[in-house]
């Protein structure tokens, strides 16, 4: 006999994160496919999946590459187009979805940075010591804490 | 007559792998040297490209100062991205796979010169560059 309370309480962190919501403890972020953007955004650091951030930024960051936080990261425009096409096709907010990774980022906001993201900034407040931040270097080095942060697993540590 | 067969595939098979890492690239160092020489109408210096290579700069973004910001000054040993990540020794010695797709090396030296210097590197920049790196 199932339990009517139980299920329900099961059922709220579903309809909170939403069908396909990633990397949510023991769901894997839908890894990089497309082999160009693969080799190209992966060459400075891993190449980050499209589904950490909305389509507006990627359009962003993919019309500023000569400028990209700081280095020239420019492209002939044929792979830029290529790249560009395959990051929004697979944002965050891919089909109008809205899943936790959005929440608390206002329809104009225009942030370029995964380790700005709300939900990002939230998840990493209190739980990395400073340590595990002097020996990454850097926010974007997600690699150093993550292992297997390419494959699309972050919940490893 | 099978003994003859099996012999001229593993053949063909040796000459496939050791064809591979020429094949992964289209040029080699002394050829981009040459090629950047003649348009620039200059003798290649390794002396000059060292200097520019190692010195400090002012004209690009703040962020990277010198060439040796990501490859450092050890170029036999591996270099660091800002983001962390590995970039592989630049010395053809220990990395011969360093120089050979000119593709790739227009790309980098397009993106680098202007993070560094803040414009492109001419010919003979480029040539000299190479010519000191290619000694390493
Ligand atoms: C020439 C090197 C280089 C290349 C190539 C490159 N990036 Fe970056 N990227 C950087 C640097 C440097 C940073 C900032 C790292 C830091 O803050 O430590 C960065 C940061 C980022 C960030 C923000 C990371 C964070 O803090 O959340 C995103 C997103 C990003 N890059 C996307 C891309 C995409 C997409 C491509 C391919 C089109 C690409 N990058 C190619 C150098 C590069
Ligand atoms: C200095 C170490 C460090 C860096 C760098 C770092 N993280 Fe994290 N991250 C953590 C820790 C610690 C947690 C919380 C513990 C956990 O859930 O694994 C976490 C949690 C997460 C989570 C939630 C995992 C879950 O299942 O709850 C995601 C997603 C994530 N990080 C993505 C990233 C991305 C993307 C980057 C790079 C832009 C990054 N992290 C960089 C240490 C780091
Ligand atoms: C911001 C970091 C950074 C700086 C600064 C930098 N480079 Fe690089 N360089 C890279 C990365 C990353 C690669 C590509 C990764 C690899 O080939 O291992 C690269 C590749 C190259 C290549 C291509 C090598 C090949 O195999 O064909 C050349 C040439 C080069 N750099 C020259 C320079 C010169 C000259 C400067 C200074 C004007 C410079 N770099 C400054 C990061 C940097």
């Amino acid at each position: 006999m199932r339990n009517p309370v139980r299920n329900m309480l099961m059922a709220v962190p579903l309809l909170m994160f939403g069908p396909g919501a990633p990397a949510s403890a023991d769901e894997r972020m839908p890894v990089v496919t497309d082999a160009l953007t693969k080799a190209e955004c992966g060459a400075c650091h891993m190449a980050y999946q499209p589904g950490f951030l909305p389509a507006r930024s990627w359009k962003t960051i993919m019309a500023t590459l000569d400028n990209h936080f700081g280095e020239d990261a420019s492209l002939d425009e044929a792979d830029r187009a290529q790249i560009e096409a395959y990051l929004v096709a697979n944002a965050a907010d891919r089909n109008g979805r809205t899943g936790w990774m959005l929440r608390g980022l206002g329809q104009n906001d225009y942030i370029l940075r995964i380790s700005e993201m709300p939900w990002w900034v939230r998840e990493h407040n209190h739980e990395v010591s400073q340590r595990a931040w002097d020996r990454a270097g850097s926010k974007a080095n997600c690699t150093a804490c993550h292992r297997r942060a390419e494959q699309g697993w972050f919940d490893d540590d | 007559m099978h003994e003859n067969l099996r012999r001229l595939t593993l053949i063909g098979a040796l000459a496939v792998l050791a064809g591979w890492p020429a094949a992964a690239g289209d040029t080699s160092a002394r050829q981009l040297i040459a090629q950047f020489a003649a348009e620039a109408g200059t003798q290649p210096s390794a002396a000059r490209g060292k200097a520019l290579f190692m010195g400090t700069h002012t004209g690009g973004k703040p962020e990277t100062p010198s060439c040796t910001t990501c490859h450092t000054r050890n170029l036999k040993a591996a270099g660091q991205t800002r983001a962390g990540k590995a970039i592989e020794p630049m010395a053809p010695s220990v990395n011969p796979a360093r120089y050979t797709d000119s593709a790739k090396v227009a790309k980098w030296f397009r993106r680098n010169c202007k993070s560094v210097l803040g414009r492109e590197c001419t010919a003979a920049e480029k040539a000299d560059i190479l010519a000191w790196l290619s000694s390493l």
